[in-house]
């Protein structure tokens, strides 16, 4: 790509894409430290990751300042427009992962008194692993401006939802074996579906970088697995 | 996400923009030689009927060669030299038994520097439908004056002086004489080199509403270095580069896509 003539707006779109990367690194450091206090029990740990959040928020108005500037004054077009408005809904995007990370601090903060029922964790963990490469790899796609690697990610979202539906399932059959863990199960039900939020969240950053490169929003259906809203488990009633 | 059309190109062309128009003003293999220098080389382009097309390129590359080739404004330089074919409505406007007079009634053009004629304001105006016999009274010319006026914006500054000298006036004012001039003829197409280039926001807002206005009955071409302006006022964007035709294509393609490294160094302000 040729410099432009200008160069102070060549200094200003590459500050955009580093803010996104910090925006995004703070992001997917975010998702695992949740996780993390979740699985330690450690609600200090949690709030701290609570009040991290809001780093995130800050980036994302500083963005969305520049961004609001840069249309007024230098009236992007071409590849330059598409990477403006890329950059206002990818940071959009990784400010909702913030907030979903967050609520998973929050509850890891309530139940961490509670007695995890053993391997309860394992598919929670799971998704964290998967989210957060998912996450990692689409910005790395979008740095590098690679629409392919945006579209593997697109597409491996499905594997995200295939392990919700498991936990999901399990979390139901736990809380069916014994009335004890509904409110443990319930909490760590939200933490799933955030996680699965997160995935939502990844494709749609997937989305744009393959807007920003190639210009045109990605052809068919994004492959979908999330069962959910149609799963129920039923047991006998005691 | 759902899969939709790009919003962008939702946003800068209506349903009725996109479907396809009949063609007024066909170049195929056009040439354009100043005596040994080649101007234009091979250029072909479809413009279509009720629309406005833009000409965007660097300074040079023959926009303005392009823009006089259409109403045979080059025969005057000596050192002009034109191959290949025009066409308007499907008629060869190089054909020897079609006369050039004629063709400019039907073929205006704003130029890029004003160039009122050292008469009357309303003389500027008059000249041209009276040539050509457009009207039958004094009160009717009166009126063509007037609506001419109005059109371009500049009545209100010159209904108490319509007798004063054109050339006296303002150089955004003359600019607007000279539209109104080019209107009062009603001429099927009008071409406009740099029509705005020394207009202020509010007459140059003024002239893009009379383009979307006549739009509707006429066909436009517009050269013009604000890439802003050929995004707000075109439907069809071409863009020139040495000469060379390099892409053409709906304006919010152009500009939100376009195909040619070129184009895009260009309207983004990159070095080629
Ligand atoms: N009358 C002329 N005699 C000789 N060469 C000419 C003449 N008019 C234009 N040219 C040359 O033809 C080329 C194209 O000129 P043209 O005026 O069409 O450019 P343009 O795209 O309109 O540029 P600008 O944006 O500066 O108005 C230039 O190299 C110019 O020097
Ligand atoms: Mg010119």
């Amino acid at each position: 790509m040729s410099e432009h003539i200008v160069k102070s707006y060549e200094q200003e779109l590459s500050t955009l894409d580093s803010k996104i990367s910090q925006m995004g690194g703070l992001a997917e450091q975010l998702v695992g430290e949740a996780f993390d206090s979740l699985a330690s029990h450690n609600p200090t740990r949690a709030q701290a990751t609570v009040a991290s959040d809001a780093t995130i928020d800050l980036l994302h108005r500083e963005l969305e300042e520049q961004v609001i500037m840069m249309i007024a004054r230098r009236q992007p077009l071409a590849n330059d427009l598409r990477q403006v408005i890329s950059v206002l809904k990818v940071a959009g995007e990784l400010e909702r992962v913030g907030d979903l990370a967050k609520n998973v601090a929050k509850r890891a903060q309530t139940v961490s008194g509670e007695t995890h029922p053993k391997g309860l964790l394992t598919g929670l963990q799971h998704m964290t692993e998967l989210a957060s490469r998912q996450l990692k790899d689409v910005l790395d796609a979008f740095a590098a401006r690679d629409a392919e690697r945006a579209m593997v990610v697109w597409r491996k979202d499905e594997n995200l939802d295939a392990v919700y539906n498991s936990v999901f399932r399990e979390l139901l059959t736990y809380m069916m074996e014994d009335p004890r863990n509904i409110g443990l199960c319930s909490h760590l039900l939200f933490v799933a579906k955030n996680l699965e939020r997160i995935g939502d969240h990844t494709t749609n950053i997937a989305e744009t970088v393959n807007y920003m490169t190639r210009g045109t929003m990605p052809e068919g259906e994004r492959p979908k697995s999330d069962i959910t809203s149609s799963t129920l488990v039923s047991g006998p009633l005691r | 996400m759902d899969m939709r059309p790009d919003p962008l190109v939702m946003m800068t062309s209506s349903v009725q923009d996109q479907a396809p128009k009949p063609v007024k003003v066909a170049a195929k293999n056009v040439n354009v030689y100043y005596g040994a220098k080649q101007a234009l080389k091979d250029v072909s382009v479809d413009i279509p009927v009720k629309a406005v097309t833009a000409f965007i390129g660097p300074s040079g590359c023959g926009k303005s060669t392009f823009l006089r080739c259409i109403n045979r404004m080059n025969d005057t330089v000596a050192s002009c030299r034109v191959e290949g074919l025009i066409q308007i409505d499907g008629k060869d406007i190089y054909d020897p038994a079609l006369d050039p007079v004629q063709l400019r009634a039907r073929v205006g053009m704003v130029f890029q520097k004003p160039n009122p004629f050292p008469k009357s304001i309303y003389d500027n105006v008059a000249y041209g439908p009276r040539i050509h016999g457009l009207s039958r009274s004094k009160a009717e010319l009166d009126e063509i004056v007037e609506h001419s006026l109005r059109k371009a914006s500049l009545w209100e500054e010159v209904k108490d002086r319509l007798k004063d000298s054109g050339t006296g006036l303002s150089g955004g004012q003359q600019q607007r004489l000279c539209i109104a001039r080019t209107i009062a003829i009603n001429p099927e197409i009008i071409l406009m080199d740099e029509p705005c280039s020394a207009l202020d926001p509010i007459a140059t807002a003024r002239i893009e509403e009379l383009m979307a206005e006549l739009r509707s009955n006429f066909t436009i071409i517009i050269v013009t270095h604000s890439m802003q302006q050929a995004a707000r006022v075109s439907q069809r964007t071409a863009f020139f580069h040495l000469g060379i035709l390099v892409e053409k294509g709906e304006t919010s393609q152009i500009f939100t896509n376009p195909t040619d490294k070129r184009t895009q160094d260009y309207i983004t302000g990159r070095f080629g």
